[in-house]
């Protein structure tokens, strides 16, 4: 992990390459970020920068979360992540209160990108866990149901089963997304494929780990 | 949602003439075989237009020895060199599915005056 910048998911579309063809394309409005903090190995025993990003309004914000933006000497914002790096990256030279934007990325480069997944509700075992199902005629009586849970010999359920439940609305990491453009003017990234989450939700654009 | 609009509106071409289900068109597109790059002409009628914006494509027909013959483009895209209005096809719905049905002398569509 190196370099990493906030933005919002704008939604999808399509554009074409130089070569004619149709690319799908998510369109991030990413940055600018301000670095609010600095964690060093001294005080913190770890190399992170906190970023800030988004609005809202003053008002919303509680004391300690004004303080926090005071002391730091810039506009509070609405996000605050930390992007950790290695004490030889390009980062390391950033200090409270410098602006983090869209410059840090290359057309061409690879990035992984994490946000929270769109919520499914309750879902089944089929569509939560890729299970298969039983057939649906000749008599058959099982049909979208989970399958065996146990032996019967230790008399439970062993922790970590799949089950039906909750689907969905989790942290997701997608890797090896391509940049196919990059906006400076307009802050925008257009990567390759699809991104966790719905549109305006919050996602961390990092540089590819295994780039 | 209005900057996703506008990275559409400038992928946009404004030099492809109106056209639409029913005419004929005569569609320039280039083709890249091995290294070298050609233009190849694809001539029939167009069956539909599907799709807004920059994501538009349409399906043109044409009969070929018997066989009919659908190619979809994009409209939009910087594949096709050009398209040039042959005629202007008189037809009553925008989906011309039912010409995959016809041949010959059933599958003529009249001429649009104005």
């Amino acid at each position: 992990m190196a370099k990493g910048i906030l933005g919002k998911k704008l939604g999808m579309t399509q554009i074409f390459s130089a070569d004619g063809l149709l690319i799908p394309v998510t369109v991030i409005e990413a940055g600018p970020c301000t670095v609010v903090q600095k964690k060093t190995i001294e005080n913190d025993k770890y190399l992170a920068v906190q970023l800030g990003f988004g609005e809202r309004r003053e008002r919303l914000f509680n004391k300690p979360a004004k303080g926090h933006f005071a002391r730091a000497n810039v506009k509070p914002q609405r996000y605050l992540k930390e992007i950790r790096f290695s004490a030889e990256d390009d980062f390391a030279d950033l200090n409270v209160g410098d602006s983090v934007n869209i410059g840090i990325f290359t057309e061409g480069e690879k990035v992984d990108v994490t946000g929270t997944s769109k919520g499914k509700g309750y879902q089944g075992s089929i569509k939560r866990h890729n299970q298969a199902r039983g057939p649906m005629s000749h008599g058959s009586h099982y049909h979208r149901g989970v399958g065996s849970l146990n032996a019967v010999g230790p008399a439970r359920v062993f922790k970590g089963r799949k089950l039906p439940g909750r689907m969905g609305g989790e942290r997701t990491t997608i890797q090896n997304l391509e940049i196919v453009k990059v906006d400076q003017d307009r802050n925008l990234l257009l990567l390759k494929g699809a991104v966790p989450g719905v549109k305006g939700s919050l996602v961390v654009v990092r540089k590819a780990v295994k780039s | 949602m209005d900057l996703i609009k506008a990275i559409e509106r400038e992928q946009l071409r404004s030099d492809i003439p109106k056209f639409d289900a029913g005419d004929t068109v005569r569609v320039h597109a280039k083709v890249v075989e091995g290294s070298n790059e050609r233009i190849q002409i694809f001539e029939g009628v167009v069956l539909r237009r599907i799709g807004d914006g920059a994501r538009e494509s349409f399906t043109v027909r044409k009969v070929t020895q018997g066989v009919g013959v659908e190619r979809t483009f994009a409209v939009n895209s910087p594949r096709v060199e050009k398209v040039e209005v042959v005629r202007r096809g008189k037809v009553r719905r925008a989906r011309l599915y039912y010409l995959r049905e016809r041949f010959g002398r059933a599958a003529r569509i009249k001429e649009r005056r104005r």
